[in-house]
């Protein structure tokens, strides 16, 4: 275990002043804050280390191409994959839109099942949306069940009438609830079905091993866990790698690329495509943001995950225990132990975005108000529009004391 | 209290007692309106009248953040027994002004769905009756 006040030292934007208070950052869940060992390794990068990997001969671009895939084996090591099947990608959201349109050009057909859940953000919604479109299949969107986690039975029923494909949130960005990945990787593949896991609020929060979940795609980014913005990664199966053709091409992603008649207007081009993760990285990758996600990572392990994930819980024990009165609706679960470090919740009878509006103005707190990218949920759970606190490693109970006497100077405003 | 934020004491009257809060019986046109992203809903209630082509009587309700809601309320008042022309004239610097001429870009969308909304069904209105006016000639 460890003590926020120990690291707290090492993220620099803490220090700041928001409206005369100092910062108080309950939006994780949104983007986390960075701590000086990643910035630095970006800055080391640029400083020490730049040139274009993978391509030319150069000491410094032979140094530059080590660190990337240094990075890439310790992204590979953290989600206890192989470096073969780690991508790396913009983020989450480029993540899943590729693996939607590479699994419907390679295994959907029209009229096949494609499922994905209630539960989900936008980002693991409206790529199967377009791509069912399409392809003329049918997305069926499964409900949750009484713990906000899948409804594992309308999903297996659903596999019966012989889905293809099911696209599931490891953790819900609005509630915090955690999916029995697990569970549903042995239904669906029971099934002979695929299974695409979106992580982007799990592998930050907890221990997430992808040869344990067996899931065949997962998506994640590194900056909601602490490294840099624009980085993220595509997990594929190492069977699916070698199934699946490259959906962005150009350089550094071929084996060879050759004219087939002498005459070049009157030629084709063969190519022959790089091996597996190379030949999905088309164009000069984000070396500086592997790099940073590659520090983040050393930054995290060195915490150790359950520790960051017993560590959220607390601190949302302590947020449930206070938003206990008559003036709260809090959505979702009321077990810490069922969710990480997310709470959803509204003053009755006081729209979001001014709890938001003034918990800032007043006493420098960050939340996230609205529907999280995830409207379908957030109708359901009979609202417009949620306060989301999310904590993260450098979150303390003197900051949770803190929100909730801004809270309560909130609600005396409005009511 | 910092007061470097739109919830003046202004702002706040009108939300705590909106003005001409609640619904017409048998209104000329209803107008509604939302703000999908933030969940801001409005709905008007309009006694119009043709002739003078003036709002008589406006009221509205919403489920709404306090800035959409103190918007509309400030905006019944200012538009009730104006001709529609009046209205049409009026612009986002008029809205924001309702907040002491600033607002924080965030929120200026929850500032303007009020007007907006009005505006969409008296616009229609004033083009429909130029148009109408060009085809007597």
């Amino acid at each position: 275990m460890f003590d926020p006040n120990d690291i707290r030292h090492d993220f620099p934007i803490l220090n700041v002043k928001v409206n005369g208070k100092p910062l108080i950052y309950f939006d994780n869940a949104a983007t986390s804050q960075k701590p000086k060992q990643v910035i630095e390794a970006i800055e080391n990068f640029y400083f020490l280390k730049n040139a274009n990997v993978g391509r030319s001969i150069h000491t410094l671009a032979e140094e530059a191409t080590e660190l990337y895939f240094q990075s890439r084996k310790k992204v590979a090591d953290f989600i206890n994959a192989t470096p073969e099947e780690v991508v790396f990608s913009s983020g989450t959201t480029e993540s899943l839109n590729a693996i939607a349109n590479v699994v419907a050009e390679k295994f959907l057909n029209p009229k096949d099942i494609v499922v994905t859940s209630i539960l989900e953000h936008h980002s693991n919604l409206l790529p199967w949306v377009k791509v069912c479109k399409e392809k003329s299949c049918a997305l069926k969107v499964v409900n949750a069940n009484k713990n906000w986690t899948i409804n594992i039975e309308k999903l297996e029923a659903l596999l019966k009438e012989g889905a293809k494909v099911v696209s599931l949130t490891h953790v819900s960005n609005v509630l915090g609830t955690i999916n029995p990945i697990k569970e549903v990787s042995k239904l669906v593949h029971s099934y002979d079905a695929i299974l695409v896991v979106d992580a982007a609020q799990s592998v930050p929060h907890m221990p997430v091993d992808v040869k344990d979940l067996d899931c065949d795609f997962m998506a994640f980014g590194a900056h909601k866990m602490l490294g840099p913005m624009g980085t993220g990664v595509l997990y594929l199966k190492k069977r699916y790698a070698d199934l699946i053709e490259p959906w962005n091409l150009g350089g550094g992603m071929i084996k060879s690329v050759k004219l087939l008649n002498e005459v070049p207007e009157l030629s084709c081009c063969k190519v022959t495509y790089e091996d597996t993760p190379i030949r999905f990285e088309a164009g000069t990758p984000n070396v500086e943001g592997a790099v940073g996600l590659s520090a983040a990572i050393d930054y995290l392990s060195k915490l150790g995950m359950n520790s960051v994930l017993f560590h959220e819980r607390q601190l949302v024990k302590y947020l449930l225990e206070n938003l206990k009165g008559n003036s709260f609706e809090v959505y979702g679960p009321k077990d810490e132990n069922s969710i990480t470090g997310i709470v959803s919740f509204n003053l009755k009878g006081i729209h979001a975005h001014d709890v938001a509006y003034l918990l800032d103005k007043l006493a420098g707190i960050a939340v996230r108000s609205g529907h999280h990218c995830a409207q379908p949920l957030v109708n359901i759970l009979g609202t417009v529009a949620t306060v989301r606190a999310s904590f993260y490693i450098y979150n303390t109970i003197e900051e949770i004391n803190a929100f909730i006497e801004a809270l309560k100077e909130v609600e005396k405003m409005l009511k | 209290m910092s007061s470097d934020h739109i919830y003046l004491d202004n702002l706040l009257d009108h939300y705590r007692n909106p003005r001409n809060y609640g619904e017409i019986k048998n209104p000329d046109f209803v107008i509604e309106d939302a703000n999908l992203s933030c969940g801001d809903e409005v709905k008007f209630f309009v006694k119009f009248d043709k002739n003078k082509n003036v709002i008589e009587d406006i009221k509205f309700v919403s489920r709404s953040c306090a800035v959409c809601k103190a918007s509309a309320s400030i905006l019944t008042e200012l538009v009730k027994g104006k001709p529609i022309s009046f209205v049409n004239s009026l612009t986002k610097k008029d809205v924001l002004n309702f907040f002491g001429g600033r607002i924080d870009p965030s929120r200026e969308k929850c500032a303007l769905l009020p007007l907006r909304a009005l505006q969409s069904k008296t616009k229609a209105i004033e083009e429909d009756s130029h148009k109408n006016q060009k085809d007597l000639f």
